[in-house]
């Protein structure tokens, strides 16, 4: 049977199209990513100096900070943090060990997966009405649970996923020597996932640390150093956020080089967590 | 002599035995607050929400008045509904070629050693904080877009014409057009790097038994890979959507924040998130009522396209 020339012909011109079409995009794409990059450290850079880590948010035309924020932020993700790995870690395990095929089971997966990409703003909403309107104060507190509510899915899969990884033996072996099913997760389950999950906890750390919008109505800002968590708390990505929109180029300069260093901190913590990821895979 | 057995052998309980309920509760009890967290936020957005939705009933949904002077408060979040629609199905129709051009880039054509470079750089990329696209936009994007896009566009447009409704708008490089632009490079790593994902999962036999029979790199990607993996592409689509329709910052900085129902692709507009963004700090009573509602508005469209993403994907990969 033979192929006509023509046939042929167009379809390697249609392969040639779809070839060029894609090495573009990809082109494109990159240099969009690259040009984000660019910007980001270039006008950064530029802000950053010893006084960003010394000093608090300023006003206008005085010299300043970012030291209540960064302090800010980093007391509220880690708080976050601690809340989540409890609440995610034993969420995780109750579906990995006990749930089994259970209907109940199902549900909690399916609506965890749901609350892992809700939008951040609702869960910003639903703290404030539950934590901030009843105290009548914005507080740190209010934020870390916002936050921990974002991290908390997170975790919560990656620990089901990696205990689902542990082989079955391993389980029985546990059992057979005597010892009760809590004790096998806690000394054997646990201590061989610690990777996974410390994987898992170190991309929710980077998730949650840029996050702004839940943070708008939970801990606000606040101009001012501060370890107060019951009162308003300033934290990194709101200073960014009011310093950007403000017509000053000092405090433009100042949310560039706020940008720049939760930027730069992410990235530095999902490389972490991909090298603790990559280590232990056979 | 004789041994008296005063009590029947017992086997012994391991110790700590007694524990194993009260952790198993614990654990239970874990799994339970994720799903009350996902509830309450639910109920306390309806709640919330209430006195507004009481009040203008179907008009708050239809109604393009959003006018909080207290003198005579109307709130109809038309305006902020369809912009949020709308950026982010313009944002999805402009990542998604772009996000399957680099993903079929990756997967088919890259040479072996950028593959992983390439790839993880699309990966941390996705992980890059939304305020960071959202800066970006405001200082870098919008005035290059209105000097070299919009005003350019305004004054080429012959009057009188569809396209001078299309382009109508202040050419000052935020707006409708603008914050789907930022919203589409947002989106495009995180859509990328799923689309990979599930690219990967396709097997090799299936691929090289199409390349044996003699078909193009096209052909084996659109007729032979794509259908495979089309279940899951749906869901990485949707989850992409879901992003774009709960953003705020992105969003908020370029949008150009009026609540008018916009009318071309350079006016200002307003979404959901930004709208709430914008003004729930400085709302009280009925407005901040409105916000509420508006916020169950989003929950209810985002956990729609959530769901439907999440029952695709589930068949596929756990992405």
């Amino acid at each position: 049977m033979a192929v006509s020339p023509s046939r042929i012909a167009s379809r390697r011109a249609g392969n040639v199209l779809f070839v060029a079409f894609c090495v573009l995009v990809t082109f494109i794409a990159l240099a969009a990513l690259a040009l984000i990059l660019y910007s980001l450290v270039s006008q950064g850079v530029g802000g950053l100096n010893l006084n960003i880590f010394t000093k608090s948010t300023p006003a206008a035309g005085t010299p300043g900070g970012l030291i209540n924020a960064i302090v800010g932020s980093i007391l509220m993700s880690v708080a976050a943090m601690i809340i989540a790995l409890t609440i995610g870690i034993l969420a995780g395990t109750w579906l990995a060990e006990y749930a089994g095929e259970s209907r109940f089971g199902s549900v909690v997966r399916f609506l965890n997966d749901v609350l892992l990409s809700a939008p951040s703003i609702l869960i910003g909403l639903f703290v404030y009405e539950i934590l901030v309107a009843p105290f009548k104060t914005f507080s740190g507190f209010a934020g870390s649970v916002a936050l921990a509510l974002l991290a908390a899915p997170v975790i919560t899969r990656t620990t089901e996923d990696v205990l689902k990884l542990q082989p079955t033996a391993l389980r029985e072996s546990g059992v057979a020597l005597g010892a009760p099913v809590w004790h096998v997760i806690r000394t054997i389950l646990w201590r061989g996932s610690t990777s996974g999950i410390l994987t898992g906890a170190l991309l929710a750390f980077a998730r949650i640390s840029g996050e702004t919008a839940p943070l708008l109505f939970t801990a606000l800002n606040n101009q001012f150093f501060s370890w107060n968590m019951a009162r308003p708390m300033a934290s990194l990505p709101v200073v960014i956020f009011q310093d950007a929109l403000t017509p000053y180029p000092d405090l433009n300069r100042l949310a560039w080089a706020g940008a720049l260093l939760i930027a730069a901190s992410v990235l530095a913590v999902t490389i972490i967590a991909r090298a603790f990821s990559q280590e232990p895979r056979r | 002599m004789s041994i008296v057995l005063n009590a029947p052998p017992r086997r012994g309980t391991p110790r700590g035995a007694t524990f194993e309920p009260v952790f198993e509760g614990l654990c239970f009890g874990a799994a339970t607050a994720l799903l009350v967290a996902l509830g309450g936020v639910l109920v306390s957005l309806a709640i919330g929400g209430w006195p507004a939705l009481s009040r203008f009933g179907l008009n708050f949904i239809t109604g393009v008045t959003w006018d909080p002077n207290p003198d005579h408060e109307v709130y109809g979040a038309a305006g902020p509904i369809v912009g949020t629609l709308i950026t982010s199905a313009a944002a999805l129709a402009m990542a998604l070629p772009v996000a399957g051009g680099v993903a079929f880039f990756l997967v088919e054509l890259c040479p072996t050693f950028l593959r992983r470079p390439i790839g993880t750089a699309v990966e941390l990329l996705a992980g890059i904080p939304s305020i960071v696209y959202g800066m970006w936009g405001l200082f870098v994007f919008a005035p290059f877009f209105a000097a070299h896009v919009e005003t350019p566009l305004m004054s080429a447009a012959p009057p009188g014409s569809f396209w001078e409704t299309l382009f109508s708008g202040i050419p000052n490089g935020s707006g409708m057009l603008a914050a789907s632009i930022i919203l589409a490079i947002m989106i495009l790593p995180f859509m990328a790097a799923t689309l990979r994902e599930l690219l990967n999962t396709v097997p090799p036999q299936v691929r090289e038994s199409a390349y044996g029979l003699g078909a193009t790199t096209a052909e084996v990607v659109l007729s032979v890979t794509l259908p495979y993996i089309r279940r899951g592409a749906i869901g990485a689509v949707m989850l992409g959507l879901g992003r774009a329709l709960g953003e705020t910052m992105a969003v908020t900085f370029i949008i150009g924040n009026s609540h008018a129902f916009p009318k071309g692709l350079f006016d200002s507009g307003s979404t959901i998130a930004s709208t709430i963004a914008n003004e729930f700090n400085e709302a009280s009573g009925l407005q901040s009522a409105a916000l509420i509602a508006l916020g169950l508005v989003l929950f209810v469209i985002t956990f729609t396209v959530l769901a439907l993403a999440r029952l695709l994907l589930r068949t596929q990969v756990r992405a």
